[in-house]
């Protein structure tokens, strides 16, 4: 027995832990690098400015550029009460309200574009079809995008919500305001880094949607070819150089506004506006 | 004064029913009860955070009840201080002032009155984080005492304090109560803590709230 209490215990390295979990990690992080170097080889920058020159393809760069941004706008717009009333209020069906928010991103997207298309030729859809011209116009390339962002947004804005402790909400109401004023003083300010991620999680989705548009908007040039477009246009005919290159403007697009979002939602950034 | 009346408060399966007390105007009155008796539950009621089922809660002859928590003028200081971490120290004290609509310079004013009462001058261009436990609650309570309240609210305002902070804050709480007269409820669950504030003394027990003399 006492020979049991005095034999100490071994300890092993923890070095395999750290290898395994490196390894996997790792793994994946060099096929997400080697993805975009592997574009980056394949293309020239005189592919690249030939890209740039080609008007209809300035045109798909200039009507996603507008579109994504509207469409996080709208998103933002939509995402900031909902996820706000989600996190903090329950109320009768809200089980059932928080799996319709989820249809959008569990739904195929080619299946969204196709319900909204069945969605306009109902009744009440070609009422507003004969006065306000949606479908294959660039307004059907900004609802497709829409419907599937907003969903990232809200999930994004109903976890930065409910992070937030309601007890300074509490104290703002005690101290004189009414539930606005509260909202907007004191639950706003601290949700700003969430509603900067829902952004550009809004943003980055709007940018890639492919699926719907080409459904609900067809692939007109000039009119909705957004650049998903150009990329399955340009394969379609085989030209491979100028797909690759327009996914590297997409990437880069992309890049910019992941980091331009994080700067911007950074603590030294927030501090130095304030 | 403040005065409640068969108050019954329900939330999901948990109720309290029949509590009747009363706080007269310069009181300072400690509420007791072991963890999950409900006496937050009552404190929350007062300020109007929490919805009643029956009974009447009168502040100066008044049944507040059915007033928004903003009209009650009631200052609330909850457990963990919940300062607002976006801004300064000052702002915290100002806050129910710019809500209320002083001008600047009475906000001002008022701010470095209150900052040099409870000690932390030196403490209002700073923001919410990295202050000391005890430098949270001195400015929770400034936050709560600037638009001068009919009544002030504590939640175990000195539970998550070291026992030398909690030393100087029941001087600064003895301090308040003499010099500016508060109607007080403070919430506790340390018996030391309330022979050395109280006036009077609430205790919650099996859902029954009485009241008990302090032993002096």
């Amino acid at each position: 027995m006492s020979n049991l209490v005095h034999k100490k215990l071994k300890v092993k390295s923890d070095f395999p832990f750290f290898l395994i979990m490196g390894i996997v990690g790792g793994t994946y992080v060099f096929l997400i690098v080697a993805m975009v170097l592997a574009d980056l080889t394949f293309t020239t920058p005189g592919h690249i400015f030939a890209v740039f020159k080609d008007e209809e393809i300035q045109y798909a760069i200039k009507l996603s550029m507008i579109t994504c941004t509207i469409t996080m706008l709208l998103s933002l717009v939509v995402s900031i009460p909902i996820g706000y009333l989600m996190a903090r209020y329950d109320f009768w069906g809200k089980r059932f309200l928080d799996a319709i928010l989820d249809i959008p991103i569990v739904l195929p997207p080619l299946v969204i574009g196709l319900s909204l298309l069945i969605m306009f030729q109902t009744a009440p859809g070609r009422f507003i079809e004969s006065h306000f011209r949606i479908t294959y116009t660039v307004y059907s390339v900004v609802i497709a995008q829409f419907m599937v962002a907003c969903a990232f947004a809200v999930r994004t804005m109903y976890v930065t919500f409910s992070q937030i402790d309601v007890r300074q909400e509490q104290v703002a109401l005690s101290l004189g305001c009414n539930k606005a004023q509260a909202f907007h003083h004191v639950v706003l300010p601290q949700a700003t880094k969430g509603i900067l991620t829902a952004a550009s999680l809004a943003w980055a989705r709007a940018l890639g949607e492919f699926g719907p548009i080409l459904i609900f908007s067809g692939a007109t040039r000039m009119r909705t070819e957004v650049l998903p477009t150009t990329v399955f246009l340009e394969m379609s005919v085989g030209n491979i150089e100028a797909a690759v290159a327009v996914s590297l403007i997409m990437i880069l697009a992309g890049f910019a506004v992941l980091i331009s979002l994080r700067y911007f939602g950074s603590e030294k950034s927030l501090k130095s506006v304030r | 004064m403040i005065e409640c009346k068969e108050l019954n408060i329900e939330q999901g399966a948990f109720r309290l029913s029949g509590i009747n007390f009363r706080i007269e105007e310069g009181e300072y009155i400690v509420l007791m009860g072991q963890t999950g008796s409900g006496k937050t539950t009552v404190l929350e009621a007062i300020c109007g955070l929490r919805p009643v089922k029956s009974g009447s809660i009168y502040l100066d002859e008044k049944d507040i009840k059915k007033l928004k928590p903003a009209e009650r003028e009631i200052g609330y200081v909850p457990q963990d201080g919940a300062l607002f971490t976006t801004m300064s120290v000052a702002e915290n004290l100002g806050f129910g002032l710019k809500i209320r609509k002083w001008n600047k310079a009475d906000q001002t004013e008022r701010v470095k009155e209150l900052a040099e009462l409870l000690g932390i001058s030196y403490l209002l261009k700073r923001k919410v984080a990295g202050l000391s436990g005890g430098e949270q609650q001195r400015v929770a309570l400034g936050r709560a005492l600037a638009f001068y309240p009919r009544v002030l609210c504590l939640d175990e305002p000195l539970s998550a304090l070291d026992e030398k902070t909690k030393e100087e804050m029941y001087q600064l709480l003895q301090k308040l109560k003499n010099e500016l007269n508060i109607t007080a409820l403070h919430i506790s669950h340390s018996k030391s803590e309330a022979v050395k504030l109280a006036d009077k003394l609430l205790v919650i027990e099996n859902g029954i709230l009485r009241t008990e003399q302090v032993k002096l």
